[in-house]
């Protein structure tokens, strides 16, 4: 390890919760570094705890024990308002059912996300280059329902670096969508990570949408496997 | 961009600030999405507001009909043309009337105090709800204030006449020579006078007496004085003579027509307003527990963007607010429909008047109610876990 601190340094990071009277191990000391500007897919089976690692990262969970850096900011120790405040402009997540708000068009997601990110609700010009670029502009004043689901996905992607976050995570953003439609999202999250440096992180079951990372992480029974 | 904001305490704390004083400003963002959440469930938005407005109906039309009511008994008693009024010993409330017990004897006996100029006695017996059929002298009654002008017919000559105001007529559909069954006895109208004169349904002291079975009984005696300026100090003169008989002047007794002065009325508005607030509460307890369900996965992404419990708190007390304010409104107009009801279709002599500065008091006990109703679902929706909502179905 260098002496330097990784953009995200994940250590001995276990996870365990309970459902019903049973606890359950969703994380077994899993150790990860991602440098700034990596696009890394995760993959693994389902219960491999994929998803429970993208909730610790994305704040909306705390770790049982073991610690995780972003930026140097240690997350283990974060109270439930410090997460709340970190999700704002720390983290984007994109979704594998887009989670857009139904009652809001399009535009009105990304701005209500910026506004509670603390940032106005302008959408500035260099963001309406990224909004053409998802190629959604012309459909802002959409509501959800009257978009496809790639159409969807990308507006939830615009969403989710509307407040710049240090990492983008998207938790099987494809996995509703056909291969057009898949192909089109990766390019795009592609093109995000080297136009604008964004990290992202994806979980992934599909080893196809895994090829478009710099890497893949493998895990199994809450731990890193392998490293690709 | 992707650039990690590495920022210390005092930088948060003062960011924080800054995102408070923007949330406490109206947000135009929010204002939509509350519209827009509220239009999403239209059913259940309308169902919400009329069941707010029934509420603030409800307690604007008990409101409306006790002040209606009473200041039209007000009315009527000012048109009765005397200065003071005395009543039967025990009589305390303004509106008991129930019984006949002083002697018609008495009124003599006050005729002959010093100032007076007339007095009469009447009998007044309770019908149904606010209606009572008034016993009168007529000769003495006319002397005093100045006589019924009917419209139809004339005063009562045969023992069974009976004499109505025109609202009475209007609602029973009464002309002259028309029959009424009042008091298990059969009365036979026989004139139709301009209403405000003391009493709606008026027949001859005597008969009165004797069909209730209070021969020589009065409930309560009329003065006219010769300086109506004086009707004070010849009240408080009268009370050291007579001090078991309650006697006021008519601006007096007048003046404790209001529903503060009754007791019972006062107590009964106060039940129904407890009712109202409760089935406000309950509806309101109901349309946001669902919504609440309804949206958890909405909550669940709002969260994991990094709204705050008090702004997830905000946005459904906004809901509510507007449904509050809303329901309010259409509360407010339903009582001119209530009103327009009572005037065709109510018995009973029941006069709903608007009372305005009720208005902003129901519609702060709805504001109150609903709100109340929004605290259980907004606490469920700002514990739910953000990773539970975002995989609800």
């Amino acid at each position: 390890m260098s002496s330097e601190m990784p953009f995200i340094q994940v250590r001995q990071l276990t996870k365990t919760y309970r459902v019903g009277d049973v606890d359950v191990h969703a994380l077994r000391g899993m150790d990860l570094d991602v440098a700034k500007g990596e696009f890394i897919a995760v993959v693994g089976s389902s219960g491999s705890g994929k998803s429970t690692l993208f909730n610790i990262l994305g704040g909306l969970t705390p770790p049982s024990t073991g610690s995780i850096h972003i930026g140097g900011k240690d997350l283990s120790h974060m109270t439930n308002a410090e997460r709340t405040n970190m999700r704002k402009n720390t983290v984007g997540f994109v979704f594998q059912k887009y989670n857009l708000l139904p009652t809001l068009s399009a535009e009105d997601n990304i701005k209500i996300v910026k506004y509670i990110g603390g940032n106005g609700t302008d959408l500035d010009s260099p963001f309406q280059d990224v909004l053409h670029l998802l190629g959604i502009a012309e459909r802002l004043k959409h509501k959800p329902r009257a978009l496809s689901g790639g159409q969807q996905q990308r507006v939830a992607i615009a969403r989710a670096i509307v407040n710049r976050p240090a990492i983008l995570l998207a938790d099987e953003p494809t996995g509703n969508l056909d291969s057009q439609n898949s192909t089109a999202v990766l390019k795009l999250l592609k093109d995000l990570n080297e136009r604008l440096g964004q990290t992202i992180l994806m979980i992934t079951h599909d080893e196809e949408a895994a090829s478009y990372a710099h890497r893949r992480v493998h895990m199994k029974d809450g731990k890193l496997v392998q490293t690709a | 961009m992707g650039v990690f904001r590495d920022e210390n305490a005092a930088a948060r704390s003062a960011r924080d600030t800054q995102q408070q004083e923007k949330y406490s400003r109206i947000s135009i963002l929010l204002t939509k999405l509350t519209f827009a959440n509220l239009a999403h469930r239209p059913v259940r938005t309308l169902l919400s507001i009329l069941a707010i407005a029934v509420e603030v109906t409800m307690i604007l039309t008990l409101v409306g009909v006790s002040n209606g009511t009473l200041h039209e008994s007000a009315r009527r008693a000012r048109g009765s043309g005397a200065d003071i009024l005395v009543r039967a010993p025990g009589a305390s409330s303004a509106l008991t009337l129930s019984s006949s017990p002083m002697s018609d004897k008495f009124v003599n006996v006050l005729r002959q105090e010093p100032h007076i100029t007339l007095a009469t006695g009447t009998m007044v017996q309770p019908l149904e709800l606010f209606d009572t059929i008034t016993g009168i002298d007529l000769d003495q009654f006319t002397r005093m204030s100045g006589g019924f002008r009917f419209t139809q017919g004339g005063p009562p000559v045969n023992d069974m006449d009976m004499i109505v105001d025109e609202p009475y007529a209007r609602e029973k559909h009464l002309k002259v020579g028309s029959t009424v069954t009042l008091l298990t006895q059969k009365w036979t109208i026989s004139g139709i006078y301009e209403p405000g004169k003391l009493a709606r349904i008026c027949v001859k002291l005597p008969v009165l007496q004797r069909v209730t079975g209070n021969p020589g009984r009065l409930s309560q005696v009329y003065l006219k004085v010769d300086d109506s300026g004086k009707a004070q100090s010849i009240v408080d003169a009268l009370r050291k003579i007579y001090p078991e008989y309650p006697i006021y002047t008519m601006e007096y007794y007048t003046s404790l027509l209001q529903v503060s002065s009754v007791g019972l009325l006062r107590n009964f508005t106060y039940v129904v307003i407890g009712v109202a607030m409760i089935v406000g509460f309950i509806v309101v307890f109901m349309a946001m527990y669902t919504a609440v369900l309804e949206r958890t996965r909405e909550i669940g992404i709002l969260k994991a963007v990094g709204s705050s419990s008090g702004m997830i708190l905000s946005m459904l007390l906004r809901e509510t607010l507007l449904l509050a304010v809303i329901g309010t409104i259409v509360g407010i107009l339903l009582t001119y429909v209530t009103q327009w009801l009572i005037v065709h279709f109510a018995p009973g002599g029941m006069t709903q008047e608007t009372v305005y500065a009720w208005w902003p008091i129901t519609g702060a006990i709805a504001i109150v109610g609903s709100l109340a109703g929004a605290i259980v679902p907004g606490l469920k929706a700002v514990r739910q876990d953000a990773t539970e909502a975002l995989s609800y179905e």
